[in-house]
């Protein structure tokens, strides 16, 4: 009962988000302000509904209706409480549900404010984000419904129906297969609706977008009205893809933490045209130019949000056949398809309301260097797009598959993330408008001398590897760009303030916390990539099978085997645990315990590292459960992983530099009464 | 002559010996390859079965086998090469972590520097029309007139670099930039 609830409420909130569309159409083409009111009471009457039929998926996941097909899959009886609340995001079904439940929460808190000065974009933002609403809804109540039950037909066949076949009787499992155990991490219990909060937020900036095409308003007040939403998707889908790469080397036993997986690289593509879009808004904003290009960058990132969840979602990674199978991929790539054609259109349509109010005027101005800034992100953007689409172009033209793989995706990114690296330096220290060589060579060339040292320090250190020395280069650089800036801008408050240096440096990020949160940001990033930098160029690996009581080296420690337990646990499974000593020379470090857990219910194993961390390295084994384990002796493979803990440590500084970037500007909310 | 027939016996026997012993002798030298010189291979193939994993991590069974057969292949002399086009020629050109510069596949490779070397020209041929513009008068509204477009200081006065930046500063504090 509670199940056909459930998908009538999706049905009715479908049915809603349609009239929505329709309704703010009339309103607009009638100049109906009744109308515009019906369309947003009812876009806001989606999220309530959608709530509800989430809140009931919930509770039938918690209390195991296993005789739901869905619950069936992502749910068993050994599951702990928190892990079949978090089921809900755990199979394809769910996450539908989530993405529709988080665009119907945005468009309800966009058309919560009052609009008397953008009255005229209002229609429009309910018809772009009332429509992807109505897209994701068709695709839950027609092909992934989550309320769908087991049915025996009469052939003896289960299948998953929300009606009953003819003849066929219901059926109740008495367990279910429960959840993936690789999903059963923390990382990747938050990193689903961290990405799709990113994912479903750009849809907003789109929205105010498409608003503004369609009406003709060629100022920027859509991009200053959704500043903080480009923010908001922008840190969500940052921390996404973070807390992805942290569940990939925790989980995934690979020593790794971003294997150039086409599933990442759909959630990165979206992440790459969007800090674009946020570097590029600054100009139009502050010069008022590049407004036709800002329209194409948040064009894109919708269709590359929509894109992602497609490749993930239609199957169309493992082949092309898979997506003419697949239900759901033919409507996705028509969806898509049609969204971007009229956008375009629309883009085209507006091309001469949209031209630039001032020309670029040097070289060396800061809209100079961030646009060659959108032009690297461009590039790595159009390599990741190519590598992921080709293998499905190849199987379609020539019947053979082909991997595109790390190589492909390093050897070309590297020079492009290098300089991105080198104008992360550089562009804060040109000026807006008429900057010339010679200004920016005065302010450049103070953070240059300590970064030409730092090649020379790590040579002597013994460092040799070319791309190694220009990295950690560049990221010297752009770390004393960054705090000779602050430094000069807080010995500028000082003498005009007469206070110390804290409170100066205080009273500098409070007046501008875009400003100052931006390099914070940018900080966050060069340390990041001392993370990369270390692993990628210095990863060592060594596979061996140890006896108990014999060791393995790697990088100077030395590693002995100590023993082997195996023992059920309580959810179902049984882990199989070694213990090793660590060892750096004669001096004992600790012990390490790799192990794997295999689930029994589903037949699943789950590797689980052990990992010695510190700033300097990571020292990670995995036990190598799918070769021959007994207590007298077993394989591990040691990874040694140096500085990876840094791109950890940056991404807690993207967060607290974040928040510093978004955080409220009293005089700004007053003057542009943001949402 | 059937004394001779046993010193024949023996000699054939002795000759046969002379010959074994080297093999004998070099397969005991030739030790049974290790794993990282296993995984040195495999860590540049792909699983065929599963989805974007490269070998040398793969947990199924049918990797496993795969890897024995890279250790049985390098215990019998084969090299790297050799090996790769076993996998290739079974397994066809997926099991590589690149496509084979061959045929179309010479398309991954050539379309995006193509695309970006045609952003760049583009960004180029922009950027030379807005400077010629720039030598004639400037009409429209300039968002920020007085933006770093103050008098330019004499060179080498670290006073008055110090008092431009400062100027700037301030204006792009005020403007929230």
């Amino acid at each position: 009962m509670l199940a056909q609830s459930g998908f009538g409420v999706f049905v009715l909130t479908f049915l809603l988000a349609l009239f929505s569309v329709g309704a703010a159409v009339v309103g607009y083409f009638d100049k109906s302000d009744r109308w515009v009111e019906a369309a947003r009471r009812a876009m806001q009457l989606t999220f309530p509904l959608i709530s509800l039929a989430t809140l009931m998926l919930a509770y039938l996941l918690v209390t195991g209706h296993y005789e739901l097909q869905y619950v069936y899959s992502v749910t068993s009886n050994d599951m702990p409480f928190y892990l079949k609340l978090t089921a809900l995001w755990g199979g394809q079904a769910g996450s539908l549900v989530l993405w529709s439940w988080l665009m119907s929460a945005f468009a309800s808190a966009v058309t919560l404010r009052k609009w008397e000065r953008d009255r005229e974009l209002l229609p429009w933002v309910i018809v772009v984000t009332s429509v992807t609403l109505a897209f994701f809804l068709s695709l839950t109540i027609l092909y992934e419904n989550p309320f769908a039950r087991w049915w025996q037909t009469t052939g003896g066949d289960f299948v998953p129906r929300m009606f009953a076949p003819a003849g066929a009787v219901p059926i109740t499992p008495a367990d279910g297969q429960g959840l993936n155990p690789l999903l059963r991490h923390p990382g990747m219990i938050i990193h689903p609706p961290m990405l799709y909060l990113g994912f479903v937020a750009f849809v907003i900036p789109y929205a105010f977008a498409i608003a503004a095409l369609v009406t003709g308003r060629s100022d920027d007040r859509w991009i200053r009205l959704t500043r903080r939403w480009t923010l908001v998707a922008w840190l969500f889908l940052s921390l996404g893809l973070v807390l992805g790469m942290r569940w990939a080397y925790d989980v995934l036993g690979w020593g790794g933490y971003w294997g150039w997986d086409p599933v990442e690289i759909s959630a990165l593509m979206p992440w790459l045209t969007g800090t674009a879009f946020l570097h590029s808004v600054m100009i139009q904003e502050k010069r008022g130019m590049f407004k036709q290009w800002n329209m194409l960058l948040i064009i894109l990132t919708y269709a590359l949000v929509i894109f992602g969840t497609f490749l993930t979602r239609s199957g169309v990674l493992s082949s092309v056949h898979a997506f003419s199978q697949s239900a759901i991929g033919p409507m996705f790539f028509a969806f898509i398809g049609i969204t971007f054609v009229t956008s375009v259109a629309l883009l085209i349509y507006r091309w001469k309301d949209l031209r630039a109010e001032v020309e670029m005027k040097s070289l060396f101005s800061r809209e100079a260097l961030f646009l060659l800034n959108n032009l690297l992100f461009m590039g790595v953007l159009i390599v990741c797009f190519w590598g992921v689409i080709f293998p499905l172009i190849s199987e379609l033209v020539t019947g053979q598959k082909v991997t595109v793989g790390p190589p492909f995706y390093l050897r070309a990114n590297g020079p492009l993330f290098g300089a991105l690296l080198a104008l992360m330096g550089i562009a804060p220290l040109s000026a807006w408008g008429r900057s010339t060589y010679k200004t920016l060579g005065r302010a450049l060339w103070k953070p240059s001398i300590p970064s030409a040292i730092v090649p020379v320090v790590l040579a002597i250190l013994g460092v040799h590897n070319w791309i190694a020395l220009v990295g950690f280069t560049l990221v010297a650089f752009v770390i004393f760009v960054t705090l000779f800036e602050f430094w000069r801008g807080v010995r500028s408050q000082q003498k005009k303030q007469k206070v110390n240096f804290l409170v100066a440096l205080w009273q500098l990020a409070g007046r501008n916390h875009r400003r100052y949160g931006g390099y914070l940001i940018h900080l966050s990033m060069v340390v990041m990539a001392i993370g990369i930098l270390g692993i990628e160029l210095y990863q060592t690996t060594t596979q061996k099978t140890l006896a108990v009581g014999e060791d393995i080296q790697i990088a100077g420690y030395t590693l002995r085997f100590d023993s082997l337990a195996q023992f059920p646990y309580t959810d179902g499974r049984i882990v199989t645990r070694a213990a090793l000593s660590v060892f750096r020379g004669d001096k004992f470090l600790g012990n390490l315990y790799p192990r794997y857990d295999y689930y029994t219910a589903s037949g699943q194993p789950m590797t689980i590292a052990g990992v010695r961390s510190t700033l300097a390295d990571d020292l990670y084994v995995v036990l190598v459960n799918w070769e021959n384990v007994s207590a007298a002796q077993a394989p591990f493979k040691v990874y040694h992983n140096p500085l990876v803990n840094w791109l950890w440590i940056g991404s807690l500084m993207f967060i607290f530099g974040f928040l510093v970037a978004a955080w409220p500007e009293r005089e700004d909310e007053k003057r542009e009464g943001k949402i | 002559m059937k004394t001779k027939n046993i010193f024949l016996l023996i000699f054939f026997f002795q000759l046969f010996a002379a010959t074994l012993i080297p093999s004998i002798a070099v397969s005991a030298q030739q030790p049974t390859p290790s794993d990282d010189e296993v995984n040195a291979i495999a860590r540049q193939l792909y699983c065929p079965v599963c989805e974007n994993t490269p070998l040398d991590v793969c947990p199924t069974t049918a990797c496993h086998q795969w890897r024995e057969l890279i250790r049985q292949m390098l215990a019998e002399g084969k090299s790297e090469a050799e090996i790769k086009q076993y996998f290739v020629d079974y397994y066809g050109a997926r099991v590589l972590s690149e496509p084979p510069r061959t045929g179309i596949n010479w398309l991954v490779y050539v379309v995006p520097p193509v695309a970006f070397l045609a952003g760049v020209t583009l960004l180029f041929r922009a950027f030379t029309t807005w400077k010629r513009l720039t030598k004639e008068p400037i009409t429209g509204a300039d968002h920020s007139s007085s933006s770093g477009s103050g008098p330019e200081p004499a060179e080498g006065s670290g006073t008055a670099v110090d008092d431009e930046y400062v100027a700037r500063l301030e204006e792009e504090l005020k403007k929230r930039n």
